[in-house]
């Protein structure tokens, strides 16, 4: 990831600044604003996900390149509990706070790439990359 | 950031005016609720237009205020829903079913004057 520009989230206006400072940058390297949307609500979900599971973490922002592809690219971290079982996290519906899911299915739906890793009592790291097409 | 709300005739109308953060969100789920029964509105209008995102929590509190308002006996019409933001939504896997929505205010009032028939006042 190059030149990566990041927000902390600790709270849920975090949440806001999060996601107008992702499209900017999607806008800035040139996303159409259906696509700049499309990224500012994945980080809009994701960073939610910090604020209500892990109290705090960050979201950076970074453009990437692979050979004539760019793109940009969102890392969404804390070190919150972690998540137990992130294959059942991925499927439509899943909560374990019992009200919302975690909205991992429907970003995964919004970019192109997704990764994510967890670890239970050390964190999780969720990476999504949308390509300019 | 408090969404002003204007009342017309029987109908409440919400109008964001920029991004809302979840509380500003709930904030206006509630007072909407509230405003319905101390003027007996039947008709709500939330315009979208001015939000910047629909995640899966805006989303559901529109849904919970549109199922509020209809057990209160008025119905809500979400109007604004951006071209780029219904794009979003429809990628993600985000619905508003069984909720009706209107392309602009302006459709929104006149949706909710036609259910009320002629003559019924506005």
């Amino acid at each position: 990831m190059e030149s990566a520009t990041h927000v902390r989230v600790e709270s849920e206006v975090d949440i806001v600044l999060a996601r107008q400072h992702g499209r900017a940058m999607a806008q800035e390297l040139g996303f159409t604003t259906g696509n700049a949307t499309i990224i500012a609500t994945a980080i809009s979900e994701l960073a939610r996900n910090i604020v209500q599971y892990a109290k705090h973490g960050e979201v950076l922002v970074g453009r990437i390149e692979n050979g004539s592809r760019k793109g940009l690219v969102v890392m969404v971290r804390d070190q919150g509990p972690g998540i137990s079982d992130v294959e059942r996290a991925m499927q439509d519906g899943f909560s374990t706070s019992g009200r919302l899911g975690l909205g991992l299915p429907g970003v995964r739906r919004l970019m192109d790439e997704f990764d994510i890793h967890s670890e239970q009592g050390r964190g999780t790291t969720v990476t999504v990359t949308k390509w300019k097409v | 950031m408090a969404v002003p709300i204007l009342k017309q005739g029987n109908t409440l109308i919400a109008s964001i005016q920029s991004a809302l953060t979840d509380t500003d969100l709930l904030v206006l789920r509630d007072v909407l609720l509230e405003q319905v029964g101390r003027y007996r509105s039947i008709g709500v209008i939330v315009d979208v237009t001015a939000l910047d995102v629909m995640d899966s929590f805006s989303t559901r509190t529109l849904r919970d205020i549109a199922h509020m308002t209809r057990l209160r006996g008025a119905e809500t019409v979400i109007v604004g829903i951006q071209p780029d933001v219904a794009f979003a939504m429809a990628q993600f896997g985000l619905t508003l079913e069984g909720i009706c929505t209107r392309l602009d205010l302006e459709e929104g009032l006149s949706y909710l004057s036609d259910r009320r028939g002629p003559g019924s006042g506005g």
